[in-house]
Order: C-alpha cells, then structure tokens, then sequence
C-alpha cells in the first residue's frame, strides 16, 4: 500500500552540501513524510480510536486506539501531523494541548489496568505554546505523564517517528525502549530557536543542529536511545511501505523482548534505564 | 534607620560627581523597586531578604541566602558540591561551554545551578535543593538532574521530606538532549518518592519556566509560589511571536496560576519556612 502523492511527488531533495544533521532535520520534518496514522495503516490491524481526556476537550494532534499488533492487543498512543492545510489546521500543526497529553495519560492507565502493551508515536515540533495550553497547565500535564509513565506495569515501547520536539515529545517518550528512525531528530530545542538565543540569527540553525548533537547517531551514541530503526535509501518519504515493514518487525521484536518481564520488572528495567541517563559529571 | 533618612540626598549635599561616576555610584548601592517603582538602599532589601520594605515585591534570592533563610541555623551540610559538567555535546558557540562554565564558576562560587543540602527545618531533617538562576540562567544539565535525583534518593533512604526551590529557565541547551531526559530521570525518582509516601514540596519562584515546570517544579505534593513569580512552560516572548498578539496583564504570574487551579498557595517570602513547616506536620505527624 503506497499513498500516491507520497510516491509519485518529486521530494525537495535537500543539496549534498548541507550540514549533515540539518539535512536529518529537513528530512524529519519533510512534507512528504509519513505521519503516525500513514505507519498504523501499514503495521497494524483493526485500528480503533479513542477519544478524550475525559476532563476538558479531545486534542487531535495526539490519537490514541487499539489494535491488533503482531498477535497482541496494543494501545497506541501518537503525535500526529497533518499534511493537507486542512488537516493541519485541525492537527494544530502537530502541538498537542494539555488535554491531549491527558488524553494519552488516561488511555495508557487504562491499557495498563488490563495488562495490554503501549507504543508511543514522537512527532511534534514542541507541545503548543499558547494562552489556553498554559491556562490549562501544559507543563503539568506533561511533568505528570513523565512520572505516571514511569510507573507503568506494562511493555512501554516509543519510537521517534519525525521530529521529537523537547518536553512536547518526552511526554509520550518514557519507556523500556527507545527506538529513532533513521533520518529522525530529538532535541531540547528546534535548532531555529537555539541560534535564535545564541545569535539572535535564525540563520544559523544549519549550525545549531550540528552543535545540538540532535540526529539518530548522535542521540545513540550517547546512550539516550536504544536503537536506529533504518529507512529505505533517500528516506522513508520515498517509501512508506519499506520504512513502516522495518518499524514493523523492530517493535515485534521488542515486544517479544519485553514479554518475558514481569510488572515490577519492568517498572524497574524503565527506572534504571532513565536513572543512569547523563552521567556526565566528573 | 538608614541614611537616606537621616540625611536627604539631595543634588546639593552630595558630593560632586561627573555623571557617569555618578551613574556607577548610584547602581552599586541603590535599587529601583518594580513593584513600587520607588528607590531603595541594597542594605535594607538584603536584610529584607530580597523583599521590598515598602511594597513587598520579591526580588529575586540566590540560593546560598536561600537555605539560610530555609534551614536553622548553622545544622546543615551541602552535597555533591563538586559535581561538574563534562560537556557531553562539546558545545561551542561564541566560546566553548566548558570555558563558560568555569566563568560562571567563578562569578558564584557554585559548581552549577543547584545546591543540595541535608539540615533542619524547624527541628526536622530534611532534604532541599535549591537552583540559583544566576548560574547559566538556573538551567538545568546533567548536574542539576543527578544532584536533585540523589536528594530524592537521600529523602528515601533516610525517610526525610524533600524541598525543591525552582529558578530556572528551564533544560540547560548545551546539554542537548541530556538535559531533556533529565526531566524524565528526575521525575521517575519522584515516582519512587511518590510511592514512599514522603512529601515533596515543590516552591516555584520567578522565574521558573521551560522544562523545569514541566517536570519535577510542578509534580510537588503541594505546588507553592512566591508572589509575584513568572511560571510557566513556554516563555512568554515565544507565546507572543506564536499566537501573534500581546499577553494579558499578569499571565503567566504566581496569581494567574492560582487561579487556573495549578498552585496550592502562594506564600510571601519572609512566611516561606513557617508555612513548609506547618505543611510537613500535616503530612508526617
Ligand atoms: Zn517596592
């Protein structure tokens, strides 16, 4: 299954000469790029959403839902990009509100209570800053999911898709595994907003993606990530199939990893995998 | 009683001063007041702790006056003060990160921006942490994360009560992305303090933003803010290029927060150790 216009359309091929790490950069955020429901048309079953934080509102820039995945029954919880303007509009350009990080929170409390796996979906350029989002306590709703998902019973697997944008994206991202496509990014800020700060130039983003150490190898190298997921050649906007059949058999395998563990055991493995994170300090 | 009172300082009584040594003069020993716009003398606002005397404004306190003013006197001992960052990104902007560190050393005495401390307050052991916003902002690296991760285990282990005072802009960029998964590592501790049903007081004073709300700030068993404190996620600046129009007065201060239901108090400065402690004896008998 290939959706036409991402395969048929010429990419804005970035030139060679780009700094490597910017160059991941505008692939992650590439137009043509796969978003998280383009992933669960092609690696799962019997998709079901669902919605509501039960307390405010429904975010649609994070869906939740169960499928049918690798013969177990998986909640997904995902940040997920609009393409046409339309849908961007509808996504919030993929900066989820406090109740969407609610509504992940309660979906997963719930996967839990009935001993079901979670795979989470980073793709956000940030959580949204807005009156209403603070009005509502974003910064809450996100300190909050990073301590309850700390204690999950569950297999907790998160993979950066895209664009794991700062504390918008490790608000879904505290997990047994760690995974990044390829050509993914994961930064405490957006490169723009870093040479902003350091340069008053935005001009220089090229240079802070290269100085934030942000691509797939930098963030494994060190040790914040388990492992590289690789996409096909070019980049996974070429082709969606490929890039969703190889995040397809990497979480299978995790998973059967993870089922051997018991509840404590892996709230313990998640413990101990974040608590030695940044030793660098001598 | 101070000698602006004593002896009026006007143009005629002072000595006579070119303009710009004048101007220096005038920044070493006087500050202009926000809160009330009127002029105070430095002496009376430290002894104040950093209150206006007139109105009551907070101005801001860094973190060695900080634990004087938490913990009695004299019976407290500091942590892993030798922690320093290694520089994991070997960041370099206008000069390396490393270099500017050991400015920042220098200029506070401190080895990063927290100080972790074991004392009494009020005759009870506890553990504290308190950031320093003058050192790189109060941002928070892999220092910040592994000294106030060993505060909450130290908490544990000993079954003390934890306070944290945040100041803080928020993750420390140098740090990449290991200063963003120090939000996770610092908030899964606090899961562990959680489940040891041992209190955590979360104190926000201005400004506390960024990623440092979005974890362990917010994540208290009572969330308490000076008055007058700019808290929340995103800056405000980046919230105005966003949504493309002027803030409302007072957003994002400790007085909005409390109304949007995110603080349980907001506690004036001078009543900070008293309201902690009566706190801590609802909660530990
Ligand atoms: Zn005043």
């Amino acid at each position: 299954m290939v959706d036409p216009e991402g395969k048929t359309a010429t990419p804005e091929e970035p030139p060679r000469e780009l700094d490597p790490a910017w160059r991941r950069v505008l692939l992650a955020r590439h137009p043509k790029r796969p978003h998280s429901l383009d992933y669960i048309q092609r690696i799962c079953n019997d998709f079901h959403e669902i919605h509501g934080d039960r307390l405010f509102g429904d975010d649609p820039a994070i869906v939740t839902g169960f499928a049918d995945f690798d013969g177990r029954q998986v909640l997904f919880v995902m940040e997920q990009k609009g393409r046409t303007t339309k849908e961007k509009i509808h996504r919030n350009f993929g900066m989820p509100k406090p109740e969407g990080y609610r509504k992940a929170l309660r979906a997963m409390q719930m996967a839990a209570k009935f001993d079901r796996p979670i795979v989470t979906f980073l793709d956000t350029a940030g959580a949204y800053p807005g009156i209403d989002a603070e009005e509502r306590g974003q910064a809450e709703a996100i300190a909050r999911n990073l301590r309850e998902m700390a204690r999950l019973p569950v297999p907790v697997v998160v993979v950066c898709i895209s664009e794991g944008g700062s504390g918008g994206a490790l608000a879904l991202g505290v997990g047994n595994v760690i995974l990044m496509m390829e050509n993914a990014v994961y930064s405490v800020i957006s490169p723009e907003n870093c040479a902003n700060i350091l340069f008053r130039d935005t001009g220089r983003a090229e240079w802070a993606a290269g100085a934030l150490k942000l691509t797939a190898e930098d963030l494994n190298a060190l040790g914040m990530i388990d492992e590289i997921i690789p996409e096909p050649p070019g980049g996974a906007q070429d082709d969606w199939d490929t890039a969703a059949a190889n995040l397809r058999l990497h979480l299978a395998g995790r998973f059967r990893e993870l089922s051997i563990m018991s509840a404590d055991q892996l709230v313990e493995h998640r413990y101990a995998k974040f608590r030695k994170m940044g030793n660098f300090f001598a | 009683m101070s000698w602006f009172k004593r002896d009026k300082p006007t143009d005629e009584k002072l000595p006579k001063l070119e303009d710009s040594q004048r101007k220096v003069r005038t920044e070493g020993l006087w500050q202009k007041c926000e809160g009330c716009r009127q002029i105070i003398w430095k002496k009376d606002l430290e002894v104040n702790w950093n209150v206006c005397t007139k109105c009551g404004h907070h101005f801001r306190l860094d973190a060695p006056a900080r634990i004087k003013l938490l913990l009695d006197e004299g019976v407290f001992e500091t942590h892993d003060h030798c922690l320093t960052s290694s520089d994991p990104l070997h960041f370099v902007d206008s000069k390396p990160y490393s270099e500017r560190l050991k400015a920042f050393q220098a200029s506070t005495g401190l080895s990063d921006a927290v100080i972790a401390a074991s004392g009494r307050l009020d005759g009870r052991t506890v553990q504290v942490c308190v950031m320093d916003i003058r050192f790189i902002g109060g941002s928070m690296g892999s220092v910040v994360g592994e000294k106030i991760a060993r505060a909450i285990e130290r908490s544990i282990g000993g079954h003390m009560p934890l306070v944290i005072v945040s100041a803080s802009g928020g993750a420390r960029m140098q740090e990449g992305a290991v200063s963003l998964m120090q939000m996770a590592k610092i908030s899964a501790a606090l899961m562990r303090m959680d489940e040891a049903h041992l209190p955590y007081i979360s104190v926000l004073t201005d400004p506390t933003t960024g990623g440092v709300t979005a974890s362990y700030a917010m994540l208290g068993d009572l969330n308490i803010a000076e008055p007058g404190a700019l808290i929340g996620f995103a800056g405000p600046r980046v919230i105005e290029q966003t949504i493309r129009q002027k803030l409302p007065e007072g957003f994002q201060r400790s007085e909005f927060l409390l109304k949007h239901g995110m603080l349980d108090a907001i506690v004036p400065r001078l009543e900070m150790k008293q309201y902690i402690s009566r706190a801590l004896k609802f909660f530990m008998a």
